[in-house]
């Protein structure tokens, strides 16, 4: 499959907030994205049909509903942010669609279903559904089903609350589609997707003292096969995989995958740079990967002492880090994706680029969402940064880099090459259209 | 104890043409004997101090915010110690605690040395001592001009100001309990090296502290006691109670206690009935009955 044509541009311009999280359900059918009010929009692949040949797939706004308000904890004189940080969605069950979606402290179940039909014909009610005189009833009728405007519905169905001390940076659901996991800064909680007034403590890293706190907890996944078996990252680019199985409580990891620090490169940021922000298991569930601040490291999960694939987002940034840790970019939390093969993967950089990488053939391909050089169903071209002191046309030079137009936010459909990419408060998805 | 102004020929210092690349590649310095030692020495101090206020100031902005982002705080925090041991190990922090006529102790001792940080009762101004975030190279004659450039910046103007904005507006907010006991004595240039140090590290120590209510002991100092007089510290411990978790202060920016007191954390038997009798009344107060 050739994964760096792409065409059929669709974007989506949303309200005036920024796009906090973008996921895939497990069909491809849906892609659910949060933003930073709280809202959580949700989109459909339109069905091929003979008289639209064009829309082939294209995604269209299916349910809009406001997931998480802002509180205030008033114990603590603290506002609550009702951003968006994750969403995950459930394997669908039956006709309706159920996601979790969690902000710093609370996790949502959402249950979304649709209604396209409405019953007439009713023998006790009128149409206007006023109750009939049962002594008018004379005679017996069946009702029927008409074709109704499609409605969808949000509903919470679960509010999974106060189990968190610090800010919840990540969610993951469980294979065995009855557990999931929420991770903070310091721990990391076990539910039941039934349970909402408990949940496990799996993970604690808090110090008895919190002045010797010099680590935190900044992702965490289940393996996609294995229910008993999950990673968690750290601040100190260190990924820990546990097993439930072994304790009650996992503080001591089963695995521990840390890439030995090269000497030459060290630096005051050394540390700061090789925090990592994201981790995600392959499909396959043979290989996870991460995302530090300038690269992408794919591990393979029995070998503990180094990543067996690197690949560098933007390198050119390593001149640069002084700067972008007083502008506090060197903080941004990128995020990365794997395509339903695991043979690529996908993150996200400045200046609105995101960058494809091939394992395979180990090429990759910087592109560049944005509006100006995107036309619908316009072949993406590729973009260059250029470093040295020569710059070619059609290059960009690292110091023309908008810094503000950061693409943290990536996903993948599971099964086709659909990718969607959040540049701040604008979707934009992409697919490839093989002829 | 070394002359104040001299310093040894021999120093490690990076090797000049990696000087643009501080930042970008390793700091590791080079053991060479060049003529542009020492104004490569003195560039790549200046670059680390500035560094270092950077972070400094960083962490002092981020508890100004709502609820700081504790993944950030921590690694800023680690920069600052990173920052720290390498000032001490490159002897410039040794120049300074044998000016104060060290017992002996390596410098890295000095860093985790609470013991002049917990003399809080020795103050002699009501107000809050300065931290002053001077480079430990202040001493050097050498070095003077530089130094008093990053001086006039530095102390005079920025880290110091702000965190005494910051202990005001901690003060305002009724914090629990304020106290910045450092070094004693007023400030001459080695001290204020210390001080600078030990503010550094006090800094850091202090960052994580404002996330955990601490149930300490009672200050020692009676002027501060009378100030915070009407504060109710039960209010934490009700939140404590109820929620069964430990919950953070609000914007505390530094919630000094913590690093001065020798013990943390340990609430005493009597002061808990104490604090339930003042909870049952708070709890009055809040039923409205």
């Amino acid at each position: 499959c050739c994964l760096l044509h792409t065409h059929d541009l669709v974007v989506v311009p949303l309200s005036a907030d920024i796009i906090s999280t973008v996921e895939f359900n497990y069909s491809g059918e849906l892609l659910a994205t949060g933003d930073k009010g709280g809202r959580v929009v949700i989109f459909q692949r339109e069905q091929e049909s003979k008289n639209r040949p064009h829309s082939r797939g294209e995604y269209n706004v299916y349910s809009t509903f406001q997931s998480h308000e802002p509180e205030f904890d008033y114990l603590k004189s603290l506002e609550i942010e009702e951003k968006i940080n994750k969403i995950r969605w459930l394997p669908q069950q039956n006709a309706a669609h159920s996601l979790l979606s969690t902000n710093d402290k609370t996790i949502k179940l959402w249950k979304i279903s649709q209604r396209d039909k409405r019953a007439e014909g009713y023998n006790l009610k009128d149409e206007d559904g006023r109750l009939r005189d049962p002594f008018r009833i004379t005679s017996l009728r069946v009702p029927v089903l008409l074709p109704m405007d499609r409605m969808v519905e949000a509903s919470p169905r679960r509010i999974f609350a106060n189990a968190h001390t610090y800010h919840i940076n990540s969610i993951s659901v469980n294979s065995d589609h009855e557990t999931y996991l929420s991770a903070d800064d310091l721990r990391v909680n076990l539910w039941h997707l039934e349970i909402t007034d408990r949940s496990f403590n799996i993970v604690d890293i808090k110090p008895a003292n919190m002045e010797e706190l010099t680590e935190v907890i900044t992702a965490a996944e289940c393996h996609p096969h294995q229910c008993n078996v999950f990673v968690y990252s750290s601040s100190k680019g260190t990924i820990r995989l546990c097993d439930m199985r072994a304790a009650a409580l996992c503080d001591r990891q089963s695995k521990f995958f840390e890439e030995p620090e090269d000497p030459s490169s060290r630096s005051f940021f050394s540390e700061i740079i090789s925090s990592i922000s994201d981790v995600k298991f392959s499909h396959s569930g043979r290989y996870m990967m991460t995302r530090d601040y300038l690269s992408v490291k794919v591990w393979d999960l029995n070998m503990e002492n180094r990543p067996v694939e690197t690949y560098q987002v933007h390198e050119y940034l390593r001149s640069k880090l002084c700067s972008l840790y007083e502008n506090d970019c060197i903080f941004d939390k990128f995020e990365c994706c794997w395509n339903g093969a695991d043979s690529a993967i996908m993150t996200g950089s400045y200046n609105n680029f995101f960058r494809m990488f091939d394992r395979n053939t180990r090429r990759d391909i910087t592109l560049e969402a944005s509006r100006e050089n995107s036309k619908p169903r316009a072949i993406l071209k590729a973009r260059k940064v250029s470093t040295g002191g020569k710059r070619k046309k059609d290059e960009i030079s690292v110091d023309s880099l908008d810094f503000n137009k950061k693409i943290l936010h990536t996903a993948w459909h599971p099964k086709e090459n659909v990718i969607a990419v959040a540049a701040t408060n604008n979707l934009y998805i992409f697919q490839d259209k093989i002829n | 104890m070394r002359k104040r102004g001299s310093r040894p020929i021999y120093m490690p210092v990076r090797r000049r043409r990696e000087k643009a690349n501080m930042y970008s590649k390793g700091t590791k310095r080079k053991f060479s004997d060049g003529v542009d030692n020492k104004a490569v020495a003195a560039s790549y101090s200046l670059q680390r101090q500035s560094l270092l206020d950077m972070s400094l100031l960083k962490l002092q902005l981020c508890h100004m915010l709502a609820e700081p982002n504790l993944c950030r705080s921590v690694l800023i925090a680690n920069t600052v110690r990173q920052i720290q041991e390498e000032m001490a190990h490159d002897g410039s922090w040794q120049v300074v605690t044998e000016a104060l006529g060290g017992s002996g102790h390596g410098p890295s001792d000095r860093l985790v040395d609470t013991e002049v940080l917990c003399q809080s009762s020795e103050q002699q101004d009501g107000g809050p001592r300065l931290y002053s975030v001077m480079g430990y190279d202040g001493c050097r004659e050498e070095e003077v001009v530089t130094d008093k450039a990053l001086c006039s910046v530095v102390v005079g103007d920025r880290a110091p100001a702000l965190l005494l904005g910051t202990i005001g507006h901690c003060w305002d907010r009724g914090e629990l309990r304020v106290e910045d006991g450092v070094s004693k004595d007023s400030g001459t240039g080695e001290e204020e090296g210390t001080k600078s140090g030990e503010g550094a590290k006090m800094a850091t120590g202090q960052v994580f502290g404002t996330f955990e209510i601490k149930n300490g002991a009672p200050g020692s100092d009676p002027a501060l006691e009378e100030l915070f007089s009407d504060v109710d510290a039960s209010y934490y411990d009700l939140d404590t109670m109820l929620t069964g978790m430990q919950s953070a202060p609000k914007m505390g920016p530094y919630d000094f206690l913590d690093s001065l007191a020798s013990s943390h954390g340990s609430v005493s038997n009597s002061s808990c009935r104490a604090d339930l009798n003042e909870l049952d009344h708070i709890m009055e107060i809040i039923v409205g009955s």
